[in-house]
C-alpha cells in the first residue's frame, strides 16, 4: 500500500519540486492559459480568441471546431459553413498527432476540478467508490450521438454537458453551472474514483477514439529501473495503461503505453523518483541493445 | 492430456481444479454480462432523462428572440453548437447566451427586444460568425430577417389610442412607413379630432424591435414576439376566392347559364348594358347625333 502521507517525497528528494511538478504546472498553465486566452477580450478588450471550445476564431483568421460537437450538430441534420470544417480538421489532426484525451488533462477546464478532488481523496483518505466501469463512457458516447437522431431538438448533450458548460460559463457567464461543477467534484471526491473523466464523460471517450493512434505517447523505456513504489499507480487517473507497459517486459510487451485512455498528462513521469517514464514516439525503443553492447566491449578490454 | 497415474487424492484435487476453473469463467462471464447490462440500463435511463430535459429546456419566454436568420426553433436547436461567436461579433453586444438556469436552452443565443434591440446591421455580423448555419448564410439583406414580429399587443394605453400624437414606434422604425404605418381614424371621443394608430405589417416587419425598446410607456404597449407567438395561419384548404380568381384569370366556378328571353331577332337584355338592346339598331335611330339636324328636320318636310 502506498503510504499518502510521503507520496511524492522521493520524486521531491530525488528530483527537487519543481521538476517532480513539471508537467501538472504546464498542464495548469496550458488549462489558464488557453481559458485567458479566451478571456482577454470581454475582460480587457483586447481580442485574441473568439467564441470558445465548441468553437472559437483566432485572431479573426484560425478557426477551431470542436469535431465531438460538430458531429451531434450533423447527426442532427446540419450542414456546417466551411469554416467549421476546416476548424474540425484542424484539431483533428492535432489531437491524431498528440493523443486524443490530450483534450482531458491539458485543455479541458473540468479537469482542474476533477485533480483537485482525486487530490482531496488521497489527503483525506477517502476511499469509498461505487463499482461502474470505465466503458460507461462509450455508453455515453453513443447515447449522445443518437439521441439527436431519435429525439427532434437537437444537440441534446450540449444541453446538461458540463464541459462545455463550464467552460462557456467562465468565458460568457456562469448561471447556474457551478452546481453542475461541484457536482462533478462531489462525484469524484466521494462517490467515484476518477468517477466523470475516467468513467462517464463521452467529450473524453470521443477524443479517446480520436487518438487511439496518436504518435506522442508515455513510454515506460526505463522500467528496469522501477522500485515498485507504486505512486505512478495512485496519481495515475487511468491506472489500468501502465501495468502493460511497465511490467510487460517478460512478456515481451513494448515500453510505450499505448492504450489510449492514457490522457498523457505526464503525471507519473513527474512522480517517478526514478525517471522510469518520458514522453517519446509511438515506436520509441530503448536504444538500450547498442549501450550493453558497449558495455560489455568496455568490460572486456577491461 | 497425461492422466497422472495416480492415486485418487492427486486426481480429485485435478478435477476440482479443473472444475473451479471452469466455474470461475462461468462467473466471470456472468459478471461481465451483468455488468454490461447495468451500465446499459443506466445509461439508458440516462438517455430517456435527457431526452425528457430536452423538450423542457427548448421552450423560451415570449421576450427571448433569436438572432437574424435563426432556424426555426427546432432546426436552430440542433445547429447551433452554443460557441457564442455571434454574441462576440455583435457590434452592439446585445446578443446573451443562455446561462444554467435560464428558461433558455443552455448557451444558445437571444436577444430581449425591450432592452437591447437589433440594430439591423448591413453586414450582419453574427450570421456571418456563426460556423454551422444554425444562422442561416442565406440571409444576404437584413430586411428579409424575420426575428420575430412586432404586435401592438395593448391599444388600452397605447397613447395613440386616445388621440394624442406620439409616433415613436412609427418614427424610429428601420424600415420607416413600411413595416410600420399610420392610419388615420376618427377620434369619437373629441368628435373632431384624428387618431394615428400605428399598423405592423408582417410583410415587411423584421421584429428588430426598436419600436419596443422606443415604446414611451412603463411597459411597452408595442412588443417583438417569435414568429409561431405573433403570426396566426390560415388553414391550408382555406382559399380566398377573389385571389384565386385573379390567378387563374377567370371564375373557378362554371359560369352560370345565359338567361334566354323570349325576344324577336335582333333584340337582346343585359342589365349591366342598361336593359333592352336592340341590336344593328343603333346606326338606325331616326334621331341624328347633332340635335339641330331634328329641329330643321320639320322644315325639311315641310
Amino acid at each position: 500500500m502506498v503510504d499518502m502521507t510521503t507520496l511524492g517525497d522521493d520524486a521531491i528528494a530525488a528530483k527537487g519540486w519543481v521538476k517532480s511538478h513539471k508537467y501538472l504546472i504546464l498542464r495548469r498553465i496550458s488549462q489558464l492559459g488557453i481559458l485567458a486566452l479566451f478571456l482577454t477580450g470581454p475582460w480587457f478588450g483586447l481580442w485574441i480568441v473568439k467564441g470558445n471550445l465548441a468553437s472559437s476564431l483566432t485572431l479573426d483568421v484560425l478557426p477551431l471546431t470542436d469535431p465531438y460537437v460538430l458531429l451531434q450538430a450533423s447527426l442532427s441534420g446540419v450542414v456546417p459553413e466551411t469554416a467549421a470544417i476546416i476548424g474540425v480538421v484542424i484539431v483533428l489532426a492535432f489531437y491524431l498527432l498528440v493523443g486524443g484525451r490530450v483534450y482531458c488533462s491539458w485543455v479541458c477546464p473540468v479537469n482542474m476540478v476533477t485533480d483537485l478532488a482525486a487530490w482531496l481523496r488521497r489527503k483525506l483518505g477517502i476511499r469509498s467508490n461505487s463499482q461502474f466501469s470505465r466503458s460507461t463512457r462509450y455508453w455515453m458516447l453513443a447515447l449522445t450521438l443518437i439521441l439527436p437522431l431519435l429525439v427532434t431538438g437537437g444537440i441534446i448533450w450540449e444541453l446538461v454537458n458540463p464541459v462545455s458548460m463550464m467552460f462557456r460559463g467562465i468565458v460568457f457567464g456562469m448561471g447556474a453551472a457551478w452546481v453542475m461543477v461541484l457536482g462533478i467534484f462531489l462525484f469524484d471526491l466521494i462517490v467515484a474514483k476518477d468517477g466523470w473523466c475516467g468513467h462517464i464523460c463521452p467529450v473524453g471517450a470521443f477524443y479517446n477514439l480520436v487518438g487511439s493512434k496518436s504518435l506522442l505517447r508515455v513510454n515506460a523505456l526505463e522500467r528496469q529501473a522501477c522500485n515498485d513504489c507504486m505512486e505512478c499507480y495512485v496519481v495515475c487517473p487511468e491506472p489500468q495503461v501502465i501495468k502493460p507497459a511497465l511490467k510487460g517486459e517478460k512478456q515481451g510487451a513494448t515500453p510505450v503505453i499505448l492504450s489510449s485512455d492514457c490522457t498523457n498528462c505526464g503525471r507519473c513521469i513527474d512522480i517517478c523518483a526514478k525517471d522510469v517514464f518520458s514522453y517519446g514516439g509511438r515506436h520509441a525503443k530503448k536504444n538500450d541493445g547498442l549501450k550493453r553492447e558497449g558495455e560489455i566491449s568496455q568490460g572486456a578490454q577491461a | 492430456m497425461v492422466l497422472p497415474l495416480l492415486n485418487a487424492t492427486k486426481l480429485k484435487t485435478f478435477l476440482l481444479q479443473m472444475s473451479d476453473s471452469k466455474d470461475k469463467n462461468e462467473l466471470n462471464r456472468r459478471q461481465f454480462l451483468g455488468n454490461m447490462l447495468k451500465t446499459a440500463c443506466g445509461v439508458g435511463l440516462v438517455g430517456l432523462g435527457l431526452a425528457a430535459y430536452s423538450k423542457r429546456a427548448s421552450t423560451m419566454p415570449a421576450n427571448y428572440i433569436r438572432p437574424p436568420g435563426a432556424l426555426p426553433e427546432e432546426d436552430f436547436l440542433g445547429a447551433c453548437i452554443r460557441c457564442g461567436l455571434c454574441v462576440r461579433d455583435c457590434p452592439y453586444d446585445i446578443l446573451f447566451l443562455g446561462e444554467v438556469g435560464d428558461e433558455v436552452a443552455t448557451g444558445t443565443p437571444y436577444f430581449i427586444a425591450r432592452t437591447g434591440p437589433c440594430e439591423m446591421c448591413e453586414e450582419i455580423p453574427c450570421v456571418v460568425a456563426c460556423p454551422t448555419n444554425a444562422l442561416d448564410h442565406d440571409l444576404k439583406d437584413i430586411e428579409e430577417s424575420r426575428m420575430g414580429l412586432a404586435v401592438l399587443i395593448d391599444q388600452e394605453t397605447c397613447i395613440a389610442f386616445h388621440g394624442l400624437r406620439c409616433e415613436v414606434c412609427f418614427n424610429v422604425c428601420p424600415i420607416r412607413n413600411r413595416a410600420i404605418t399610420l392610419d388615420m381614424q376618427h377620434n369619437p371621443r373629441s368628435g373632431k379630432h384624428a387618431l394615428f394608430i400605428p399598423v405592423v405589417h408582417s410583410d415587411a416587419c423584421t421584429g428588430c424591435g426598436l419600436c419596443e425598446r422606443a415604446c414611451i410607456l412603463e411597459e411597452a404597449a408595442i412588443k417583438v414576439f417569435p414568429m409561431h407567438l405573433a403570426k396566426g395561419q390560415l388553414g391550408s384548404h382555406y382559399r380566398l376566392g377573389w385571389k384565386e380568381k385573379e390567378k387563374a384569370g377567370e371564375a373557378l366556378v362554371t359560369p352560370d347559364t345565359e338567361h334566354r328571353y323570349n325576344l324577336p331577332d335582333g333584340v337582346r337584355y343585359d342589365l349591366q348594358g342598361e336593359g333592352l338592346i336592340i341590336d344593328g339598331e343603333a346606326e338606325e335611330t331616326p334621331f341624328s347625333s347633332n340635335p339641330l339636324d331634328t329641329l330643321n328636320s320639320g322644315f325639311m318636310d315641310k
